[in-house]
Parts: structure tokens; sequence; C-alpha cells
């Protein structure tokens, strides 16, 4: 809503800027977005006249006017020629910051004291309508009515501030100037000068129609319908005072009576509009739309109608789309001679659907969406009869008032005391009967409970809580102290899943790899082809086709993020999400889908170049690196087996991943056919679901203690093949070892001379130790034997020398 | 004879010390420093064989000669004693003065990633809050409109719908707007459990994409269900959520604003973390900078949630992850955020 402040200050006493203003609103829950101050830079641009002209006296294309601006004469040094002794001109004086932007300083031309600027059409972005024809050829020069010394924004009528308010859906009253008004009076203590139609209860005397009906087929879309028959219709311009009020609310001039209508509903509220009664064929409907039905609206645009839509019709055809837009055919034209002026309700839903379907969105329709006031229906007619008469546009004679239903008028009980105890502030009786007094609310008190009569243009108000806003706002919210609640000790904690996550996210962030968050929309392609497409949730709405449907998987979108690196030259990527995937089990949705936690990570190039480290490459292994961490750190006893699905996978370089026989996610390099599809070479990857690994995870340590006893550590390097999983090769000598051998690793692993092709070597350190006694060389040396026998039979290794 | 051999043997044993000594000025190496020793004082050294000797002096010359002896053996050992300990000193100058490296070359580098910054924020205010009490709840991303809209005292075509542009999967499914809906079902989970204190972070989508909008993005709600709970208590609460968060000296404002769950409502603002409150560009001049939502519990929303309102009220609060995040961190385009470049990533 924009509200203008020369408007505004009509309607009630203001002694504050329009900054000032903005703010006591916005402090008191109107929110005021921008306040635009149409003087803008025409602050110190002021009317003078040229009272001589010379010329320079070192430049011949310079002309030194003295120029009387009112108080004062000052020099000014111009260029143009298009000036003459006794123009009136608009004189930019030191300090004006122009609308194009230029400032205006004192400066000297050619030694001759320059204070200020004779302004140009251009220099002040105004069209060619304003000024004489000889300003075309340089400065503006405006007629001699001009007054000397006055404001130049002022002159032209720009002296007005605009507040444009953002409106809150529960505040629709705030959509006429009447009830900003009133607001303004209530959190400033004025009383406010509104039209006597604003007030409460008025009654306009006029005939009742006698030669037409207004026929309500659909009492919940319509609730009440008013018609104002007018006569002796002028058509004419609207005087220049509400034209300009109109387009400072953004309205468009057009003649006296749309301008009336469209005054009104800004003023009070109340959308209107103005049939051409000799157009009306019999009866007005207000009726739904008939199947097929047609209308050509005002914009001349033919438009079918569905069969919910609203229409104000007559006997014969439609007229208009109810609270969206008229018809053209019963459009006020110059030759129209007598007037219907329509003010009713429609339903919100009703004219929301309509609007939005045909595209029309407008002042009024918006109006009707967010609420009207039914009371005042008639009173709103009256304003226009005053308007009508004042301005000579037409001659009120009848009034047909069809009402189907009206809201019942609220009261609402306001407790002194239970409106302390909720705001946490110790008030006064008084305090409560001055805020109902500024609100100019009607009530009865007794023993500081009010009986508060509720307005109907305050619709919002339903519940005692409403009033408790109402006190706190206009007693102001810094009233409200600041305590602590002071009920029971309660101790924060995360619950053992929230601590898992967390933790999980450190010991992944702590591995190197930094965390991404993406769009939990995806592309279905993509996401069918890593996640489920049979679970996959499309979006009715999507904001675009390629974040249509709910991710199955979170590789798509890390894929994504890695790609788009790699492509802006961040070759070395380490990335983890952990998000939701989204399982749905049918189509479409009867209930709320499966929300499934996952951990997914993709890594691609390698660790930084750096003197002292290697860098490491990011492969396989280092993935299953960070996997074992997370085991390690979780206590799970982490499987890696083959993998199962090949397609995604190159087959030799993945794994699925199993605890306890059951699978919870994979591990691998991408397959080679599908690297140039994501751009990006080698990437590995992993997906883990969380819920079954959260179940198994360890909650508590148990320590062992620490043996006395002296280890033995025994090395063994053995060839195989190079098909012969390591894996396996450790497990034999788990089992051999028995309970001595505490300990297995690999240390290295070699291919090359001069170990022979298609084999590699295996290098082994074996802690042999007991919790009882000192081993003796002796027996690891045979253990070490037996050991090396063993695999030697099972995988035909050699042992390396 | 005897005489004879007495100064004989004296003026052996003065030699042997001078050229010791001499020697002992002139070696530099440890393993010197013992050859010479085991040459002069080992078993046979040329001392020891000197000491040999004495058995053939007389009864009354031996002591005198012996002695003589110790007294060279002390001196020489305790100049052994000496040269070793220059010697050690010597080894460690040289030690030190070779052993010099560029402390200006890089550390091993440990691998180290980074947090998401949404998820530092989620952190530091899950933190906060859980210092006060509160716990943490959770709810599903993908909500029915009965706990997104319709529990939360927003039916069917309420005008204040229009305020958020939801994602739909069905007319009465859809992905949440706000994280508001965890507040029902909190409630209808501990009532009549008193007191309910939570906050809940997590995922929110609305139909918008610009720089200040993304379609999906970070809440946190708060809720505090209790007998008694005042305007004032969420006051409180929140000006020691907003001193954590943006420094010890902030201050909070409320101003009166419209939500239709909560009655009175509040937008709260945080006074500059930037120029203090004395007005600059992040607070365009005003001193005050809005963070978040907020307002006591409609009755009808208690009610929902199990909860007589006639006997408890609440509060409940709502504040944007990435706003807060962007005011923290100093960022000025929303989608940096979920981009993801790493040379922005890894700035945190």
């Amino acid at each position: 809503m924009k509200v203008s402040l020369e408007w505004l200050r009509e309607l009630v006493d203001l002694d504050q800027s329009a900054e000032e203003l903005a703010e006591t609103l916005t402090r008191g829950g109107i929110e005021v977005e921008n306040v635009e101050n149409l003087n803008k830079g025409f602050e110190k641009v002021v009317i003078g006249e040229i009272v001589s002209l010379t010329k320079h006296p070192d430049a011949d294309r310079l002309l030194v006017c003295a120029v009387n601006v009112g108080l004062e004469e000052v020099t000014i040094v111009t260029g143009a020629q298009n000036l003459l002794t006794g123009d009136r001109i608009p004189v930019a004086l030191v300090g004006a910051n122009l609308p194009n932007d230029l400032s205006i300083r004192k400066s000297k031309l050619r030694g001759v004291v320059s204070q200020g600027m004779l302004c140009s059409r251009e220099e002040l972005l105004l069209d060619g309508t304003i000024g004489l024809d000889r300003s075309a050829e340089g400065i503006l020069i405006l007629p001699t009515t001009a007054p000397i010394g006055e404001n130049f924004g002022h002159y032209l009528g720009l002296e007005d501030s605009i507040l444009d308010l953002e409106l809150y859906p529960n505040r629709p009253d705030c959509l006429a100037m009447v009830n900003v008004a009133r607001e303004v009076a209530s959190l400033t203590r004025k009383k406010p000068h509104l039209p006597k139609w604003a007030e409460q209860n008025q009654v306009l005397s006029l005939p009742v129609v006698t030669d037409f009906r207004i026929i309500i087929e659909d009492q919940e879309l319509c609730w009440r319908y008013a018609g104002l028959v007018v006569e002796d219709v002028h058509i004419a311009s609207s005087p220049e005072w509400m034209q300009r009020r109109l387009k400072a609310a953004g309205v468009r001039p057009i003649n006296n009576i749309v301008d009336i209508t469209n005054y009104v509903m800004l003023e009070m509220g109340q959308p209107l509009h103005a049939f051409d009664r000799d157009k009306i064929e019999g009866d007005v409907h207000v009726r739904p739309a008939q199947p097929g039905e047609k209308i050509v609206t005002l914009d001349g645009v033919e438009r079918t109608l569905q069969t919910h839509t609203l229409l104000i019709a007559d006997d014969s055809q439609p007229l208009g789309v109810a609270g969206v837009m008229g018809g053209l055919y019963s459009e006020v034209t110059k030759d129209t001679k007598r007037l219907m002026i329509e003010s009713a309700h429609f339903s919100s839903v009703s004219i929301r659907r309509t609007s939005r379907r045909l595209g029309l969105r407008s002042e009024a329709s918006n109006r009707f969406e967010k609420g009207i006031d039914v009371s005042g229906i008639v009173a709103v007619l009256g304003r226009v009869c005053d308007l009508l008469t004042d301005l000579g546009a037409g001659r009120p004679v009848a009034l047909v008032d069809e009402v189907r239903h009206l809201p019942s008028r609220r009261q609402i009980t306001l407790s002194t005391e239970h409106t302390s105890t909720v705001l946490g502030i110790e008030l006064q009786i008084s305090e409560i009967r001055q805020v109902l007094e500024d609100l100019n609310f009607e009530y009865k008190e007794k023993s500081g409970l009010f009986q508060v009569e509720i307005p109907t243009y305050r619709s919002d108000l339903e519940i005692e809580e409403d009033l408790m806003e109402e006190v706190a706002r206009l007693i102001g919210y810094d009233r409200i102290p600041t305590t602590l609640p002071q009920g029971d000790q309660t101790q924060g904690r995360r619950t053992p899943e929230q601590e898992f996550r967390r933790r999980l996210r450190k010991v992944l962030a702590q591995s190197g790899m930094d965390e991404v968050l993406t769009y939990t929309f995806t592309r279905a392609e993509s996401d069918a082809q890593w996640g489920s497409a049979k679970h996959q949730i499309p979006l009715l709405n999507p904001l675009r086709e390629e974040l249509g449907v709910m991710r199955t998987s979170l590789i798509p979108g890390l894929l994504d993020v890695a790609a788009r690196n790699v492509a802006r030259r961040n070759m070395d990527v380490s990335i983890f999400e952990i998000g939701n995937t989204y399982w749905g089990e049918e189509q479409p949705l009867k209930k709320l889908p499966r929300e499934e936690l996952r951990v997914a990570a993709v890594a691609v190039g390698k660790s930084e170049r750096h003197w002292r480290n290697q860098p490491i490459s990011y492969d396989f292994y280092y993935l299953k690196g960070i996997m074992e961490g997370l085991a390690l750190e979780f206590g799970l006893k982490l499987e890696f087996r083959v993998a199962e699905n090949q397609s995604l996978l190159h087959p030799g370089r993945s794994a699925d991943l199993y605890l306890q026989n059951q699978c919870v996610g994979f591990l691998g390099e991408i397959h080679p056919s599908l690297e140039k599809e994501w751009g990006l070479e080698r990437a590995v990857i992993f997906e883990l679901e969380l819920s079954t690994l959260f179940k198994r995870i360890r909650h508590t340590v148990r320590a062992h203690s620490i043996p006395r006893f002296p280890a033995i550590l025994r090395d063994l390097a053995v060839v195989v093949t190079v098909e012969t999983s390591a894996e396996a090769v450790m497990a034999k000598i788990r089992k051999l070892g028995g309970d001595l051998l505490q300990q297995v690793e690999i240390f290295d692993v070699y291919t090359g001379k001069p170990i022979p092709e298609d084999h590699k070597s295996l290098a082994f350190s074996l802690r042999y130790q007991s919790i009882e006694r000192t081993l003796t060389d002796e027996e690891v040396n045979l253990l070490n034997s037996r050991i090396l026998e063993g695999i030697q039979q099972d995988f035909g290794a050699e042992r390396r020398k | 004879m005897d005489l004879e051999r007495v100064i004989y043997l004296k003026s052996e044993i003065l030699r042997i010390r001078e050229e010791a000594l001499k020697e002992l000025r002139e070696l530099d190496s440890p393993e010197a420093l013992q050859e010479l020793k085991v040459r002069v004082l080992g078993k046979k050294g040329s001392l020891t064989a000197l000491l040999r000797q004495m058995g053939s002096l007389s009864a009354e010359e031996r002591p005198i000669m012996g002695q003589v002896v110790n007294e060279v053996r002390t001196r020489l050992e305790q100049a052994w004693e000496e040269r070793s300990e220059e010697l050690d000193a010597m080894a460690l100058q040289k030690r030190l003065a070779t052993e010099g490296i560029d402390i200006t070359l890089p550390g091993t580098r440990v691998a180290r990633g980074h947090y998401h910054p949404l998820t530092q924020v989620i952190e530091e205010i899950e933190d906060i809050f859980l210092g006060m009490g509160f716990q943490i709840a959770e709810g599903p991303e993908i909500e029915s409109d009965y706990y997104n809209f319709e529990a939360l005292n927003l039916p069917k075509e309420h005008p204040a719908r229009e305020m958020q542009d939801s994602f739909y999967i069905t007319d009465e499914i859809l992905l949440r707007t706000q994280t508001s809906p965890v507040q029902i079902r909190t409630m209808e989970k501990l009532h009549p459990h008193l007191p309910v204190k939570i906050v809940a972070p997590g995922k929110v989508y609305r139909n918008d994409d610009d720089a200040t909008h993304s379609p999906m993005f970070h809440q946190v709600e708060g809720l505090v269900v209790d007998r008694g709970i005042r305007m004032s208590d969420l006051k409180g609460i929140l000006l020691n959520f907003s001193r954590e968060m943006f420094g010890e000296s902030r201050e909070i404002r409320l101003r009166p604003s419209f939500f239709p769950f909560t009655e009175p409502s509040a937008e709260v603002d945080v006074s500059c973390m930037l120029c203090g409150g004395s007005g600059c560009r992040l607070c365009k001049g005003t001193g005050w900078i809005e963070i978040l939502g907020s307002g006591m519990v409609h009755p009808k929303v208690l009610e929902m949630g199990g909860y007589n309102p006639q006997e408890v009220t609440g509060f409940a609060f709502g504040m944007g992850v990435e706003r807060i995040a962007m005011l923290k961190f100093g960022i000025e385009d929303m989608r940096l955020l979920f981009d993801n470049d790493l040379r922005f990533l890894q700035q945190f």
C-alpha cells in the first residue's frame, strides 16, 4: 500500500517527518518498506528570474547572469544561448544534488565565481510538457507566473512523500487511507479527521431501486451486493488534486467516474465498479459462470470462463468478472448517461482463484482476496455520493442493497491480570484503558476486566491474545522486560543419534574431506541411475525441470559438485555430504515417504603437492582408508566384498560394504564408461546408509590391560599371483598364528623386477606376544615357519628372498 | 745408586706428566682422549709401568715416590676431566652450528577438511540452546499439509499461506516451508509432559531463487511450553542467544509482527554487529538487523499440540540459518552457500 503523506495529513494531524512516521509505524507493527521522497533531487532547486545578462569578460561563449532567487541575488555563469532578461528559470543552488546525480558546487569559470547552475529539462529529467517552447534550446524557461524563490519541486507539485507499507495478511484494513490514519492516530495519540462515512453505523438514505433487482445465486460467494444508481452523469477529467493522489498511490487517472471509484477504494478500502446502467438488461445477477461462457473484459481480451468463476451478469449476458475486471460492453464511456456503481462482498477464495487463473491482479482483487469490511459496503457509497455531487459528476438517485450474510460484531474480554502475566509486564488498569482509548475502541470495564467492542474494520482481532498484542504494541514492545523461564530446570543434550551424526561429520572432516550441501531435489535421470526410479518422488511444481524429483541417492549431487569444481580448475576434490534421501512407496504418495539418512563422498585428483608429503592419490584405497578410520572410530566391523552391481562402478575397483551380513553401501571407482558423462576421470565414491550403521556402533569402550611380557617381531614377505587377495592371505596367517600372534599388518606391496610377471610381493609384519610368559625365539621361529608353509600350500606362495 | 734411581724416576714421572698435558691440550677428539688415557694411565700405560719399577726402591723412598706418582695421577685425571668437558662443549657447539634448518619452510601437512559454513552455524546455534537446557528435535522434510499449515493455524485458503510459495508433491503432501511443523510434532509426542524446550534445525523449501532466496534453505525453530511462560521470557532467552552468537555487547529489540501461529508476534532485531548500532551499510543505517521471527504460541496451536491453553503458555521463534551465516561471515550472495566451490568452502 502506497500512502501519500499529503493525503494522510488531511486525515490525521501529523507533526512527524516522513522518516519519523515510517519509524513509528514500523515499531508499531506496520512495516514501512520504503519512503519515497517525490521531491528528491529538487531540494535545492528554486525558481529564479534573470535580472541581467552580460558577456563573460574572458570567454566569448559564456554569459554571466545575475539571478534573483527570492531573498538574494546570485551570480551564475552559463553557456546557454536561449535566455532573455526577465526569464524565469529553475536554479540549482550550491549544494543541490540534481535528479541526474549532478552535484552543484561553487566554482570559478575563467575567473568569475558561479554560485549555482541554470538547469535544462534534461538535467532535471523532465519531459517536454513543462516550460516554454524556447526551453528546447537550452535552459528550461518557465511561464512568467512561476513564483520567484519557490522550491521547484513544490512548484511542480512534487513535495509529497510516499510511504510504501509492507502489510501482513492480518492487516488488510490498512489497504484503506482512513484505517492507516486511524493506525497513525493510535500510535501517535492523535484524533483522526475521517469522512463521516468511515464512522461505524452510518446510514445512507436514498430511495430504493425499483426498476431492477439484485439476484445473488450463491450466498457463500457473495454475502452482500449494493448498487447505487446515478443519473445526469457528466463525464470529464477529475480534479488535479484527485489525480495527484491517485498517481501517488500508483493508480492511473481515467475520468471523473472511474477516478471517484478508485479514489474511494483507496480511501475506504472497498473496491467499487461503475457499470453503464443503460447497458444492463433486466436484473443484475451475481452467479457462477456457465460452461464455456465468454466475456470480453475491459482490456479488450475475450476470456473463456471456468465454471466456478463468479460473474456479474444481466438477464442476457455477463457484465463483468466479479471483483477482478469489468466487461468492455458495460464500461463507462464518454457517452454514459446513467450508472450503477457496485459495492459488494465477494468470497476471497473465489476471487483469488479467478485472479490467479486469469493472471489479472489488481488493487481491487487484492482487497477482495484479503477480505473487506462487509458492514461498510453501503456507507462507502455515501462517500461516493458526496464526491459525485462535489465534483458535479452525477446525481445519485437510488440504492439497492441485497444482504445475505452480515458477520456479527465481535466482543472480546480482555483481562488486565492475564495480559500482565502473558506479556511479563506489570500493567495498570489505566494503561489498558488508555490503549483502548487510543485505538478508539468501545469498551466496558469492571475490576480490570474489559469487554471490548471490536470495530468491523478490524477483522484480525478474534481472541484475547490479539488484543494483548494491541496493548503491547501501543505501549511499546520496549516495555517488555527480559526474564528467564521460571519452571523446572532441564538438561540440554543431543540424542545418541544426533551425537553420532556430529561425530561422523567430524571424523570425515578430520580425514581431510570438505563438507558440501546440495539441493535435495535433482534430475530424474541421474538419480534413477544411482538411486531408484521406482521410489522417486516427483514435485508437482519444480523450480526447474532438472530439480524435478526428490533424490534417492546423494551421489549425483556430489558428482555435479565435483565436476563443477574440476571445470573451474579446482582439480583436486575430496568432498562428502550427510543428508536425507527420500523413498516413496507408491505413486502418487498417500502417506509421508521414508526419509533415509545417508553419507556419501566423491574424491578425484590427489592431495596437494608439498615439499614434505608425497601426494596421496584420491583412489579406491584413499576412500577405503577413510571408511576404515570411520569403522575404527565407531567400533564397526565393516566388510568389503566384491561389488554386485558392476554397471556403475569399475568391476575391478569396487566393493560392497557389509555390516554383519547386511549390505549398507558401496565404495569404488566410477565405471570408465560413465567418465565422459560426468566429466570426471577416475573419480571414487562411496555411499552409506546410516541407520543400520548407527544401530551397530559401539557405545562404550572396554579397556584391555597392556601385556607385561615383551613382544617378538618378525617380517614375512611372500610372492603370490596378482589375483591373490591380501585379505585371504592375512586371514590364513591369523588362523595359523593363533593366540600368540597379536597383530598382522601389510607394510609393503610390490610388483616389478625381480618379481615374476603376474605376481606381487606382499610383506607382512607379525607381532607375537603372550600375556602369560616371555616367548622364546625358537617357538616364534616354529610358528613363523608353519605360517609360511601354510600360505605356500594354500596360495602357492614363495618366500621372497 | 738409589738416589740416582730416585732422581731418574722422578724425572720420568715429570716428563710423562708434561708430555701427557701437552698432548692433552692438542688432541681434539674423545677417541684421542681415551687413547691417551689408556696409554698413560691404563694397565699397560707409561705411568703404571713406572709405578711398577718402584718395587726396587727402599722402604723409606717408596712412600715419597708413591705420593709423587699419585699427585701426578690426580693431576692428570683432573686435566683429562677438564679436557673431556671442553671437548664435549666443543662438540655441542659444532653440532648446534651445523644443524640449523630453515624454519620458514612450511610444516608437514596434516589433512584437514572443512565443515560447510551452514553446518557450523547450525551446530553453534544448537550448542547455545543446549547450554540453556533445550533439546534438539527433528521432523520430516516432506510434510503433510496438516502439520505444515493447518495445525499451525493456517487453514486452507488462509491468505497468509501466500506468504510462502510451496513445492507440492500432492494436494496434501509438500516440502515443508518452515521448521514450525516440528512444534506440533514435538507437542503431540511430549504432551502432557512439561516443560517443552526444544530447538529444531533443518532444511526447508520455498519456490524462490535469487541472490537473497534459495529454493532450499535452513531454519532453526524454537519452542518453549510450560506453566507461566511470559513474553519477557522469550525476550530473555533471545537476548542470551544473540549475545552468545553475535557478541556480548549486543542488544535486541522486538517489533510487532504477524505469524499465524503466534500471538502476540514479534520480529526480533539485534544491534548491528558491524557498527554496534551507530548505523552502517550492513544495517542500512538503522543500527538494527532483523534476525528472527517469534511470538507467544497461539492458543489454537497449543490445543493442536494437545496442551490446554488455559493452563500453559509458550513462546516460539524461528530463524534463517543462511541469513545468520551471511551476517556472521560477511557473505553477500546466498547462492554461494549452495554452489559448493571449494575455494569458497575451504575458507571456513
